[in-house]
């Protein structure tokens, strides 16, 4: 990855400027933000982007990576930097959107202004994070995976269910624009959505890389290394995990309060599993723990299966190529990632953007003499007290 | 009581546990006197570490009890089963009201609003119940709840610990793995570290300057960046200690410290120990196989075999115990 980088700046320079960011994170994520942003929103303009798709929908689209991005670094924090695989994370999506949904729409005549409900649906996406972090504190690894798997299906199926409050299928209509100090958000033009996404996900990603670096994010670490030494450095496993769960949540609320805000519509059906798995995907393919390596592999994915999929399929319509015409390539992008992942686990596992500390992990065993074997006795110990 | 507490860090009284069948610690009374070293010995199977792990707060005893620092933190449980009730109070009250507003006709939307409001609070203190911090505790104790103490409870109260294979956080770096040991010395919240206030940059600036000196005190200066897993095994096992030091113990406890080192590892050990109650008054426990060590920097060693309490008593009483030359040698055949 950065062999290419070397290629074209000298190294001296390189490390200079990698100094620079790693004092000054908070400026360097604003200012590769701005930079990406402005060039994105322009460039769309011109060709190749142009060739595919009008200005607007560009915009649009970038709007919705936005969406895939925040779930991304959101999720990031449980399983990448804490460690608990949860794999639920689509419910907290759900239920901050359903919380804009109620908070502004004609179906509970409410029409609250919209950042307040950008708070409010953040902080109740953590609460129900808290509560779904509480009773599973104990699980590990798999049952983990399993319980909080159980939670992102139970939360869609209640929306669905309890159609009295949520008209079930049709889900809710007619949600807000938002109206950020007086300014309304216009229907088809993406402009302002799309510097509302950026602002929101620069801060986001300045807040995240914070607490990675903090007495917390250290403390987190020190959990997914070893949870029973951490326990015994004076680290409360306890609130330090569900504080993961509540912050991952948390971004995911304020995703799904934008999501809501943007497509006017919340059922239930934008909740099912397969967002859960792809926002999971991604973090695989970004390389887990890493702030901008998931959010840069968010991007990229969502582009792969709203344009690039798209796009081939539109190609080979045009170009009688005879098996490829009948193919639509966007009902296979789960099959897509499917190869993907397995790919990236024999080749690269530690996926494409890795964190330095992960790639040590991974490659355990090539450039250390091990010394796992010796813990065992003690994890069972500790399990036969709980 | 008060007298004893201030001569001693640590008191145990009668403790014991069972695994099943298996008593693994039987019925120990035990104290640590302040700034002492007190040596743990024994036979394979003795139930050392299962002690050493009691006090630690890893396990419960089944009976018996753990002073430190003067405050009783380990024992059985007392009116523990109270503790449920109190989380679900909230939800008691929320339910009856929300009973109530359904007598009395009240309106769908009050109705929601109390189940939701339940819920939240309802939340709270299971949360809280299930964290147990410090002031959540103190109020257990207030009302006549006693739960025992947790590791990291220990940890605050001021014990250390390493472990018997090493158990440092193996992907983290030198630097690292001691500043997650002063966990509980530092007081940025998430809130504090999102807004990266001066105070809190101050405080990680301070922690890692006190982190080097802590690696130069256990002599591992110049290896900050290391990773942990990196480190030669000897020098493992100093960092565990730096870590342990960093939450500044009042005592500290070291699980076979010097298990499979060198001979000259094991002098450099010896020399760590003693310059820690120098230089620094702790008071330290010691869990060894190495008698040499034991007898070289022990004030009093205590052995046990199978779980029990077999002598007690300054290493030289103890080089002439007979219960103990038979608890390692066996029975002399007549």
């Amino acid at each position: 990855m950065t062999a290419w980088i070397r290629s074209i700046v000298p190294p001296e320079r390189l490390a200079s400027i990698q100094a620079f960011s790693g004092r000054h994170r908070s400026t360097t994520v604003i200012v590769v933000m701005f930079i990406v942003s402005v060039v994105l929103f322009f460039w769309s303009d011109y060709p190749p982007f142009s060739l595919f798709q009008p200005h607007n929908a560009w915009i649009g689209g970038f709007v919705n990576a936005g969406v895939l991005i925040l779930l991304a670094m959101g999720l990031n924090v449980v399983i990448g930097m804490a460690g608990l695989l949860d794999l639920g994370y689509a419910a907290f999506f759900a239920i901050g959107a359903y919380f804009y949904a109620f908070g502004a729409s004609p179906f509970t005549g409410l029409h609250l202004p919209f950042l307040l409900l950008l708070f409010l649906g953040a902080i109740c996406a953590a609460l129900f994070g808290i509560v779904l972090g509480a009773p599973t504190l104990r699980l590990r690894g798999d049952y983990l995976a399993i319980v909080t798997l159980g939670f992102g299906e139970i939360v869609p199926i209640l929306f669905l269910n309890l159609d009295r409050y949520t008209q079930g299928t049709n889900g809710i209509t007619g949600v807000d624009r938002p109206n950020i100090l007086g300014v309304q958000f216009p229907g088809i033009d993406q402009t302002l959505y799309f510097v509302l996404m950026a602002v929101v996900v620069t801060i986001t990603m300045i807040l995240l890389y914070r607490v990675q670096s903090s007495r917390l994010g250290r403390a987190w670490m020190a959990i997914r290394e070893d949870e029973l030494a951490a326990a015994a450095n004076g680290i409360n496993t306890v609130t330090t995990k569900l504080l993961a769960f509540a912050i991952g949540a948390t971004t995911a609320g304020f995703a799904g309060v934008l999501n809501a805000s943007k497509l006017t519509i919340v059922d239930p059906s934008q909740f099912l599993f397969t967002v859960s798995f792809t926002v999971a995907t991604v973090i695989v393919l970004g390389g887990m723990g890493n702030i901008w390596g998931v959010a840069v592999a968010a991007f990229l994915i969502y582009m792969i299966q709203s344009v690039v999929l798209k796009q081939l399929t539109g190609f080979f319509d045009v170009v009688p190529i005879p098996i490829l015409t009948d193919i639509n390539f966007v009902q296979f992008q789960f099959l897509l990632f499917g190869i993907a992942l397995v790919l990236m686990m024999l080749f690269r596992p530690e996926g494409l953007f890795p964190e330095r500390r992960r790639a040590r992990e991974l490659h355990e065993g090539t450039d250390a003499d091990g010394g796992d074997g010796a813990n065992v006795d003690e994890d069972v110990l500790v399990e036969a007290r709980t | 009581m008060s007298g004893e507490a201030a001569s001693h860090v640590l008191l145990a009284r009668g403790v014991t546990k069972r695994f099943g069948g298996l008593v693994a610690v039987n019925n120990i009374d035990f104290q640590i006197p302040l700034g002492s070293i007190v040596s743990i010995i024994g036979p394979n199977g003795a139930g050392k570490t299962t002690f050493f792990n009691i006090i630690a707060g890893i396990y419960d005893p089944t009976s018996g009890d753990v002073e430190f620092q003067g405050r009783r933190m380990i024992a059985r449980p007392r009116r523990a089963w109270i503790e449920p009730f109190l989380w679900f109070l909230p939800a008691f009250i929320g339910i009856a009201v929300a009973l109530i507003l359904v007598a009395s006709g009240g309106a769908e939307a009050a109705i929601i609003i109390t189940i939701f409001v339940t819920l939240v609070f309802l939340m709270i203190s299971l949360v809280t119940g299930v964290a147990r911090p410090p002031g959540y505790q103190r109020f257990l104790t207030r009302i006549g709840i006693f739960r025992s103490a947790r590791p990291n409870d220990m940890v605050e109260a001021g014990l250390g610990r390493t472990f018997q294979n090493i158990r440092l956080f193996q992907n983290m770096t030198a630097l690292e793995n001691v500043q997650v040991g002063m966990h509980t010395k530092l007081k940025t919240t998430w809130l504090d570290a999102m807004l990266s206030l001066p105070r809190d940059r101050r405080e990680e600036v301070e922690s890692v300057a006190r982190a080097r000196e802590l690696l130069q005190l256990v002599g591992l200066p110049g290896r900050h960046g290391e990773l942990a897993k990196n480190l030669p095994y000897g020098d493992q096992r100093r960092l565990e200690v730096a870590r342990a030091l960093a939450s500044e113990p009042a005592l500290l406890l070291l699980d076979e410290p010097t298990a499979g080192m060198n001979p000259r590892e094991t002098r450099d050990m010896i020399g760590l120990i003693n310059r820690l109650r120098q230089d620094l008054g702790l008071t330290i426990l010691l869990i060894e196989h190495d008698m040499r060590v034991v007898m070289e920097i022990s004030d009093r060693v205590t052995v046990l075999d199978h779980g029990e309490l077999i002598a007690e008593g300054t290493p030289d009483e103890i080089r002439r115990n007979p219960k103990v030359i038979e608890a390692y040698l066996g029975t002399a055949p007549v």
